[in-house]
């Protein structure tokens, strides 16, 4: 009897499974000092997987300055230049705030993308260590992310997408605040913000 | 003991039929294949597995019951990140809708809004080939595109204003069962930022650069070419925090309503 108790209970229960619970988002500011803002991407929920196979919520990126690039492994065309830009970018850094600087690669196929590919090619790229993440998550939380950076992407094949070039910089709260378009173009702006922003730290 | 169960038993059903009720009619859509205008890979038909979508765009209250549970998709709660600030502009305040007619669809929503919604009804927003399948269908045949007068009617409402105030189901329904597809509002897909348009597609290596060849050309076709150009332009042109007046949603999902 108690177990159809219990079955009952958990079906109620489970009908306002979309209802916010306050009490919990209420603690959780109350363990970050300083509540998220508004325009920050630590709003999104979503869970990534690292080269690592380290499983990561973008939350505890927080407090570093981010570069982001959305890539994928097989990419013959756009992204080794991409991947050059970020370098180029990563080596310019100011020698003295570089530790406050993460530059993250994202990968918009995540089913071919997995952690040990990502490792592959962070290794082949001599990118596996500090300050580069590689990160892959599902093909819906991609979707969002890249809607969230204004980065469009297609898959045109198996192993083809289209997508923008865009190097995306956030400051320490997660907000969006430059974008460099195009592969190949001048990158002084992109480093002038990224460095303003890791002396702030 | 009796008693405690009697009450729970209540609860649940009154909770159950509620939900019940709160989900909105959808139908099924057999799997097909077409040759959508744009994201076909040199032509070739894209196949669209069987999914359900929704019979209506979701309303104005339908909406408004799924802000009072989630309080944080209000418009004075939503955070910059999901929303801009037109979110809702033309509510009142955060539960109140004001003038707008409660069986009127929901426009004025962004994509994080709409996709959140859909979620919480235990589906998903529909993909753009998913959308365009639905939407070729005429009240007789499942692809219309060829048809003169279909154009015709979806090319008619482009030029009407203000059809977003009209209410929900009262355009043709079509041969899947599906109200609204053409002449009411405009329609947020999973995937509508996997456009190229002039400026992205320019920097980019972009084999589609070809795939808006339609608008170019003069045939048959040319009135069908410039409906679909129209939708994909617009999507095209969105960012996921946008929201505009015309533009509403409807839900899908993979796998049978519950």
């Amino acid at each position: 009897m108690k177990k159809i108790t219990i079955v009952l209970l958990a079906f109620t229960l489970s009908f306002y499974g979309c209802k916010e619970v306050k009490k919990q988002e209420e603690t959780k500011a109350e363990i970050t000092k300083k509540e998220i803002s508004d325009l920050s991407i630590y709003n999104l929920p979503s869970k990534w997987t690292t080269q690592n196979g380290n499983d990561i919520e973008l939350k505890s990126l927080r407090g570093n300055v981010l570069v982001m690039v959305m890539i994928y492994t097989s990419c013959k065309a756009a992204c080794p230049r991409l991947v050059a830009d970020m370098r180029d970018i990563e080596s310019k850094l100011d020698k003295g705030t570089k530790q406050n600087v993460k530059l993250i690669l994202v990968s918009i196929d995540p089913k071919t993308d997995t952690p040990e590919k990502l490792k592959t090619f962070a290794i082949a790229n001599q990118m596996n260590q500090d300050p580069w993440i590689f990160l892959r998550s599902t093909e819906e939380n991609t979707r969002e992310f890249a809607a969230v950076l204004a980065v469009n992407y297609k898959k045109i094949s198996p192993i083809d997408f289209s997508h923008s070039n865009i190097i995306s910089v956030f400051n320490p709260e997660g907000e969006l605040i430059f974008q460099q378009e195009g592969l190949g173009v001048n990158n002084e702006k992109t480093i002038e913000t990224i460095n303003q922003q890791a002396a702030k730290i | 003991m009796k008693k405690y169960i009697f009450i729970l038993t209540t609860i649940f059903f009154v909770v159950f039929t509620d939900a019940v009720k709160a989900q909105s009619e959808m139908v099924l859509i057999k799997e097909g294949s077409f040759v959508p205008l744009y994201g076909a890979v040199s032509k070739k038909p894209v196949v669209v597995e069987s999914f359900y979508i929704d019979v209506y765009p979701v309303t104005n209250s339908e909406f408004l019951a799924f802000i009072k549970e989630n309080p944080s998709y209000s418009k004075s709660k939503i955070k910059g990140i999901f929303a801009d600030k037109s979110y809702l502009s033309y509510w009142k305040n955060d539960l109140d809708f004001g003038k707008a007619n409660p069986k009127s669809p929901v426009t004025s929503v962004s994509w994080f809004a709409a996709k959140k919604y859909c979620e919480c009804e235990g589906k998903r927003l529909a993909t753009m080939d998913e959308w365009e399948y639905v939407a070729m269908a005429d009240t007789k045949k499942i692809d219309a595109r060829t048809k003169k007068e279909f154009n015709e009617y979806i090319l008619s409402w482009y030029e009407k204003s203000k059809t977003y105030e009209n209410q929900i189901g009262q355009t043709f329904r079509n041969y899947w069962g599906v109200y609204d597809m053409h002449g009411l509002v405009w329609e947020w897909t999973s995937d509508f930022n996997s456009i190229f348009l002039s400026g992205e597609s320019r920097k980019d290596k972009s084999s589609d650069k070809n795939l808006f060849c339609g608008s170019g050309s003069v045939n048959a076709t040319d009135l069908m070419d410039y409906a679909a150009f129209m939708r994909y332009a617009f999507r095209g042109s969105l960012k996921a925090q946008y929201s505009t007046r015309n533009l509403g949603f409807r839900c899908a999902s993979t796998t049978k309503p519950k």
